[in-house]
């Protein structure tokens, strides 16, 4: 098989012949080394730092919309000078608040957290970790990134035109979303905002498809699926639930296109927006919400699940133990994935859905929480009686169950009904969403970055600024969003960006300040880690060994800095699972190494 | 000046910290990076100790200091029964949560690296695998339980005698309209709007023409009289959000959507109970509507039957403005007449 692949007509012959350890890839030039690669590493580490600027990007914006939530009306000079008529007066004008939460969104939801991080590690993994040279197309891989490359330039664009970028919400629903009369954002910003997700489905198809060939196809002698590592489980079923929902919603915004340029009427009926009486009638608005949500959830599993996987993978290591009950990891993993599709319209609760169907969904949806304890309880056993390194990697992923536990515990108000009335489209579900998805997931992330940064780039992250990075950003984030859940507990909806008008909502003036000032450090916090990250790239601690954490999996069996093509001779063969630690008195032992005749069953 | 003054402190804090993480990471090397490892696994570990204890502290003060915050007992029966679901679901999540949270950073603290041990080898035990799946099986099936029973309560048609109001929602404003003596709403069609008929009335239908439209001052609903709400929107996706009464519902132009409950406290009361001589019941949106969101603000007045009648018997019906002459309290006059026959055209 190895030798197979060593000419596999997928990889580029003069690339994959050269992949000695001397970096001596001689013919390649830089163009097809670092930017139009075919490597999958390389591919992987286009998205990560792509996935950082972004995430930098996205963070300002949270940074900005929340100084207007914490001082709302003060001036800021500086503003001005950046923003312009934007920032009128140095204060956020109300159509530049909701410019920055529905991009705040839309960046963070899909080009950090879906592109940047199932994008980075499951290119730099899937290949690594089930002992393949590389994907099972390397140029769909390539033609992945640069998709991905040219949806982030349209939505990048959009920030810069007169109309603004789209303001409506990242879940952009129509008729707010179709209609230009009704705002601004809702112009040209829009179009480009639906070009834009159109690019990245394709980027993120493209990908998928590939994830799952490779994973399905190319795995090395012995690696039956049930010896793969859960990263790679988790990083299949994100992959199968991408191929399946993201279709969803280009047929979506498809629609909403049309309305919006064609005439159709999809989702338009019997309107009269700035005084114009449009002809539109028969469409549905509602449609668009049940597309949307069917991507719009699973999506949700598509950020949560990558992290999921990383994180069992890097607690079972650190803890030099196994991880409790695999069968029972992969089992959940799979219900997650397949009520994934079975609850979007949970988010529809109080859009006049018959309430029949409502108490479907809400029986669905708490179904959820089932796998998810499973998965908890599973993380816990893990820890308990272990021998756990505390690296930055495993702060990270301790801190990931944490948060998962504390956001997925709000999930079980928000999935019943009943519940959902009084907090539906309140602060509650943005702390909820944020914890649970949003800073759990990037918890994840920063656990991985940590953990295969030695892998990316041969040589290690400053740790003492990792541990710091870890505490400032956990204490943060729940200093953030523990006490929202009350904001949302009173009733005040979410995207108000002033609440001095209200007589039930302008309570918690005290506490808007407390979260702005702690979302600036946190921010401040993250910069450090890309400023470390960049550092480290170059100047980081090298390297000495190949298996620096004595981690099972096979990624640690390539040469420190691999080549394209991974691995120099054959491509091991693996002779059991990746979680043989601890086992018969040894530390750890390898997935390469044969079984022994005396050692024990587990 | 201040801004920078921020500025300037954050990068000099961001300065000084790399460097101490710099020399830190030299007097690893230069001192073992075995017992550098060592060292901080057992500051971290301690540190994971103190922010279980410190953070299960804060979850008690944050209660303390929030908790009155919130908007107190529901003003409505339906609210009632969300507000019971709710404590419910918060006692036995805040249960999981302790219990996890404080195994999570419990066993990290615990079992900290240390020579002298060796990681259990555990990969699977189905007996416990078993019973943290049905534990939280059946705790949920009693969440579900109880939450769809109440959900069909409060989403189950409205009472014979509830009042019906309609109210409909524009960027950035709340309408309302009263069905009159009949008691029926009348038809309407979107294409009929204009500054004359705001809810694009369709005059040929009798029932419209007691209707009385109102906007600009507050809904009057009637304490311990079921009402229910007959919701639209002309332009975008609205909702009508009743915080104090527990309640919303989005307001979808095209798609008209109902919600009833009863109001069980009066204004009034509501001002003594929170003795607050300002309090109002708001009618907030809670969907994203466009850049005005945020101040689309309604209000609501529960009053007895007596001032709700009182207050009823002010109004007139939007029909006799358009067409003065049917207006029985108006003496007909020729310019009436023509106001009303140059209206009629205009139709």
């Amino acid at each position: 098989m190895s030798e197979a692949t060593h000419i596999h007509p997928g990889s580029v012959g003069h690339e994959v012949a050269h992949d000695d350890h001397h970096h001596g890839h001689h013919e390649q030039s830089f163009i097809t080394k670092y930017i139009f690669s075919q490597d999958h590493k390389t591919i992987g580490k286009q998205f990560l730092i792509t996935g950082i600027i972004w995430a930098i990007v996205g963070g300002l914006f949270s940074v900005l919309f929340r100084l207007q939530l914490g001082f709302p009306g003060q001036s800021f000079p500086i503003l001005e000078t950046f923003f312009g008529h934007w920032a009128k007066g140095g204060t956020i004008q109300p159509e530049f608040y909701y410019a920055l939460v529905t991009m705040h969104g839309t960046v963070l939801v899909f080009f950090v957290l879906t592109a940047g991080l199932s994008g980075t590690f499951a290119n730099l993994l899937i290949p690594l970790q089930v002992g393949a040279r590389d994907m099972a197309s390397p140029f769909m891989n390539m033609l992945s990134y640069w998709f991905f490359f040219m949806a982030s330039i349209v939505m990048i664009s959009s920030l810069f035109i007169q109309t603004g970028p789209a303001s409506g919400g990242w879940t952009v629903y129509p008729p707010l979303s179709a209609l230009g009369q009704a705002s601004d954002g809702s112009k040209l910003g829009m179009d480009l905002w639906i070009v834009a997700m159109a690019l990245f489905v394709v980027s993120s198809l493209l990908g998928g498809l590939n994830y799952i060939a490779t994973i399905l196809n190319m795995r090395t002698k012995g690696m039956s699926m049930t010896r793969l590592p859960l990263t790679i489980w988790a990083l299949f079923f994100t992959a199968v639930l991408g191929v399946l929902s993201f279709p969803v919603l280009l047929s979506g915004l498809i629609l909403l296109l049309f309305d919006r340029n064609l005439g159709t009427s999809f989702y338009l009926s019997d309107i009269v927006v700035a005084g114009e009486v449009l002809p539109n009638e028969g469409g549905s608005a509602i449609l668009f919400q049940h597309l949307f949500w069917f991507l719009g959830h699973p999506e949700v599993y598509i950020i949560l699940l990558p992290a999921m996987g990383m994180v069992s993978e890097i607690l079972s290591v650190n803890s030099r133990k196994p991880i409790f009950g695999y069968m029972a990891m992969l089992g959940s993993l799979f219900a997650i994935a397949i009520l994934a599709f079975l609850v979007w319209a949970h988010h529809m609760f109080v859009t006049g859905l018959n309430p029949f169907l409502g108490s479907v969904f809400v029986l669905l949806t708490l179904l959820i929480a089932v796998p998810s304890a499973i998965k908890v309880f599973n993380w816990l056993t893990t820890l308990w009686r272990g021998n756990i390194r505390l690296f930055p990697s495993t702060l990270f992923a301790i801190g990931f169950v944490s948060l998962f536990i504390s956001g997925g515990l709000t999930g079980i108000f928000l999935g019943n009904s009943t519940i959902d009335i009084h907090l539906h489209d309140t602060m509650f579900v943005v702390a909820h969403f944020h914890i649970v998805m949003g800073v759990a997931s990037m918890f994840g992330m920063f656990a991985g970055v940590y953990h295969w940064f030695p892998k990316m780039f041969g040589r290690y992250l400053n740790a003492t600024l990792g541990y710091v990075h870890f505490w400032v950003t956990m204490i943060g984030s729940y200093l953030i969003f523990w006490p929202m859940h009350y904001e949302g507990l009173a009733g005040m909806p979410r995207r108000y960006l002033d609440k001095s008008i209200w007589k039930s909502f302008n309570q918690f003036g005290d506490l808007d300040k407390m979260i702005t000032v702690v979302s600036i450090i946190v921010f401040a916090v993250q910069l450090m880690f890309v400023f470390n990250f960049f550092y480290s790239i170059f100047k980081g601690r090298k390297v000495t060994s190949t298996n620096p954490w004595g981690a099972n999996t096979l990624e640690w069996t390539t040469p420190i800095n691999p080549g394209h093509g991974n691995w120099e001779g054959e491509i091991p063969e693996v002779h059991r699972w990746a979680y043989d630690y601890g086992k018969d008195g040894r530390e750890f032992i390898p997935q390469t190494e044969p079984v022994g005749a005396n050692e024990s069953k587990h | 000046m201040q801004t920078l003054f921020i500025v300037a402190i954050l990068a000099l804090g961001f300065l000084i910290t790399f460097q101490i993480a710099k020399a830190s990471e030299y007097v690893a090397v230069l001192r073992g990076e075995e017992r550098a490892r060592k060292q901080s696994n057992k500051v971290n570990a301690f540190m994971l100790l103190a922010f279980l204890i410190i953070g299960l502290i804060g979850v008690y003060y944050c209660n303390e200091k929030l908790k009155g915050k919130i908007l107190g007992d529901p003003a409505s029966d339906h609210g009632v029964l969300i507000d019971r679901m709710l404590y419910i679901t918060i006692i036995i999540t805040f249960i999981v949560f302790v219990i996890t949270q404080v195994g999570l950073f419990w066993f990290a603290y615990k079992y900290q690296h240390s020579e002298d041990r060796k990681a259990f080898y555990y990969p699977h035990n189905n007996k416990l695998e078993l019973i943290w799946t049905v534990i939280p099986a059946i705790t949920l099936t009693v969440l579900v339980g109880f939450g769809i029973f109440y959900w069909y309560k409060i989403t189950g048609e409205a009472p014979k005698n509830a009042m019906q109001i309609e109210i409909v929602g524009s960027q950035f404003k709340w309408e309302f309209r009263y069905p009159g003596r009949d008691g029926i709403i009348g038809k309407k069609y979107y294409k009929n709007i204009n500054g004359d008929n705001p809810l694009g009335q369709i005059w040929d239908d009798a029932a419209n023409h007691d209707d009385i439209y109102v906007a600009g001052e507050p809904m009057h609903l009637v304490i311990n009289k079921p009402v229910k709400l007959i919701i639209g929107a002309k332009d975008v996706i609205h909702d009508v959000g009743l915080p104090h009464f527990r309640m919303k519902m989005d307001a979808v132009p095209g798609t008209p959507t109902t919600m009833w409950f009863t109001p069980t406290k009066t204004t009034a009361q509501m001002k003594k109970e929170t003795n607050n001589p300002d309090f109002v019941y708001e009618i907030s949106c809670d969907q994203m509507c466009g850049k005005g969101h945020w101040s689309m603000r309604g209000e609501i007045v529960v009053e007895t039957q007596e001032e709700f009648d009182a207050w009823m018997a002010q109004q007139k019906p939007k029909y006799y403005a358009v067409f003065p002459d049917k207006d029985p309290s108006k003496p007909k006059t020729d310019t009436a007449v023509k106001a009303a026959v140059a209206m009629a055209g205009a139709q």
